[in-house]
């Protein structure tokens, strides 16, 4: 066996599941200008309302997407509750969304223990498949192809819908797009849920690789902040390709200085930060 | 009136630990101050600079991290306060020049991102940081030949640092340059126009900024004789910008108000309540809601408009106009 490749295999893999987590945060703060720092909150409450709900007896995937939407009316209601009461003080957005951080964390301590919980692989992706000569993780496979669908899909909405013409428009320049009619303070709601889901469901997918414990949120939010960073917010390629360049800087980073990863992790981020603040695939800020 | 209070302040702080008396609380007023001066600090950048940091814990625990080093390689107390004021130093240095790229949000994401790799470092490099286990330290200096070890001591010692740094703290915002970094918060543009270096402005206040996080470090690192990875987290940088934003940003007593509210809560609160994160969250969420400037002058605020609500009923007898309560949301 090659360890290289499988590493590879599972950078790619990691990479996927950062996808699922990173292209709600940049939409989000491409659109709304708020680093969301509760969204690694919402992965871990996307993954513990899955462990709850297959506990009740229900299917992996029927848990994922009910989670996904469980997360993603949260979402919703933070945006209307909290957030919309603070309109334009950015900052205050984010100190709000970092104290609800800590209360989402303190929660879900509460209300499903200390103790690391594994997601069972579901059935169907057990096992390992052979490509090539050598075998590979059937479920991480599976998150690979979940993770480009829903690039598919997500790229699908913002660039061929009405729906998504609007997000775009409200990205680019918010004053305008509210002069021809959008209601952009709609769209941000739509947006935070739409975010929110894509992180919970995202948790519920990482549940079997990762699985969920307390301080699974503070491990992912930098990883999401890197990706956008590194991309470029609002931009859909920018995390694409981010969330694999981070994937892989993570597994290969843990796996040559398992001392130093974080390092690995974090300089190219600052290296980016200093030649292109706008990030690889961001637009200069006019 | 404000001489005599300040005199008053004074008196009871330097006596504290006579009329106190019992240990516990004691300790709990050297955290309160060595927390005040590690938001004092921040607030330098947050409150007169407009500049929030999310990762000041990092250029804590880095002052904390270097100076129990040294103390274990050998070097004597002064050296290690040197050497840790220095690498703080250093370290603030580099991460100014990495976070000034950025103002606003820019300067916020970045400064979490630091604030990470500092904590990642502290916890995976174990080889020399001991990961999670921490590093711990035989003993507290002893100036002059006071011991500080027993609680009493070491709270006047830890007044004495604070005292200096309230005092160097004032004396730079009230100075020329204090003006000029207001000048570089409220209005970038006509300052660059004016010919102030801004970004020389920003870059020197980090610094200021960040020695005193290191003194704070330095302070917590001899309070507790041991540092972990704990004290550099996310959620360190976020309690140290509560007790700022709560006190009341830009204010000499917001920050020091802010500290004792956050170290009372913890320590006497958390007695009671198992919960500490969750309260910790909620009145973070509640103070930006209800209360944006902080409580000092947020305080301020309701009194005056609670008189003002109180004040119509005499002056509708008289038949003046009454001035509109000031509506601060």
């Amino acid at each position: 066996m090659n360890l290289w490749l499988i590493l590879a295999g599972n950078s790619i893999a990691f990479g996927g599941l950062l996808f699922l987590l990173s292209a709600g945060f940049s939409l989000i703060f491409g659109l709304m200008r708020i680093p969301n720092l509760t969204h690694g909150s919402l992965f871990m409450l996307g993954a513990y309302f899955a462990v709850s709900l297959i506990s009740w007896g229900l299917g992996f995937w029927p848990a994922a997407i009910l989670a996904g939407l469980g997360v993603a009316a949260f979402g919703g209601l933070v945006e209307r509750l909290l957030l919309r009461r603070l309109p334009g003080a950015e900052l205050a957005q984010v100190l709000v969304t970092l104290g609800l951080s800590f209360m989402i964390a303190d929660v879900c301590l509460l209300g499903w223990g200390g103790d690391p919980i594994s997601i069972a692989t579901p059935p169907e992706l057990r096992g390992a498949s052979r490509i090539g000569g050598f075998a590979f993780p059937t479920y991480r496979l599976g998150v690979i192809i979940i993770a480009v669908v829903f690039a598919a899909v997500l790229w699908g909405l913002l660039d061929k819908t009405r729906l998504g013409a609007m997000i775009r428009a409200g990205v680019d320049d918010p004053a305008i797009a509210r002069v021809v009619g959008i209601r952009v303070s709609r769209l941000f709601t739509i947006v935070f849920s739409l975010g929110a889901g894509l992180a919970g469901f995202a948790g519920v997918i990482g549940g079997p690789i990762l699985s969920v414990y307390p301080g699974l949120d503070q491990d992912m939010l930098p990883l999401a902040l890197v990706v956008v960073i590194l991309g470029g917010s609002g931009s859909l390629v920018g995390s694409f390709v981010g969330s694999f360049v981070v994937g892989f800087l993570y597994n290969f980073g843990q796996a040559m200085f398992p001392e130093l990863a974080y390092v690995v992790l974090f300089l190219p981020m600052l290296v980016i930060l200093v030649l292109r603040p706008q990030g690889l695939f961001g637009r200069a800020a006019p | 009136m404000k001489r005599l209070a300040l005199a008053l302040a004074l008196a009871a702080l330097a006596t504290l630990p006579l009329w106190v008396g019992n240990g516990y609380y004691v300790n709990i007023a050297s955290q309160i101050l060595l927390y005040a001066i590690f938001a004092l600090g921040l607030n330098v950048l947050v409150g007169y600079a407009g500049l929030v940091s999310l990762g000041h814990a990092g250029l804590f625990g880095i002052a904390a991290y270097a100076g129990a080093l040294a103390i274990n390689n050998g070097a004597n107390h002064f050296v290690a306060i040197v050497a840790a004021l220095a690498a703080t130093l250093a370290a603030a240095a580099a991460f100014a020049v990495l976070a000034l790229r950025g103002t606003g949000l820019g300067f916020v994401m970045i400064t979490v991102a630091i604030g990470q790799i500092v904590w990642g470092v502290a916890y995976r490099w174990i080889s020399i940081t001991n990961g999670d286990n921490g590093v711990a330290i035989a003993t507290r200096p002893s100036p002059f030949g006071l011991s500080l070890a027993p609680a009493p001591d070491f709270y006047w010692a830890t007044l004495i640092v604070f005292l200096v740094a309230v005092t160097a703290i004032a004396i730079l915002a009230a100075s020329p340059f204090g003006a000029s970094l207001r000048g570089t918060r409220d209005q970038p543009r006509r300052m660059t126009a004016l010919g102030y270096h801004i970004w020389l402005i920003r870059f020197l206040a980090f610094l200021f900024s960040g020695l005193w996080s290191g003194v704070a470090g330095m302070l917590f690192l001899y309070y507790n004789q041991f540092i972990s990875p704990q004290a550099v987290a996310l959620g360190a940088s976020a309690e140290a910008l509560l007790m700022v934003i709560s006190g009341g940003t830009g204010t000499l007593l917001g920050p020091i108000v802010g500290a004792a509210l956050v170290v009372i809560m913890k320590n006497v609160a958390s007695a009671y309540i198992e919960r500490w994160n969750f309260v910790l969250g909620a009145i973070f969420v509640a103070i930006v809601v209800f209360m944006p400037e902080g409580i000092v002058p947020g305080s301020a605020r309701l009194a005056r408009w609670c008189l003002a609500k109180l004040r119509p009923r005499v002056t509708e007898v008289t038949g003046a106009a009454t001035p509109r309560p000031e509506s601060g949301l």
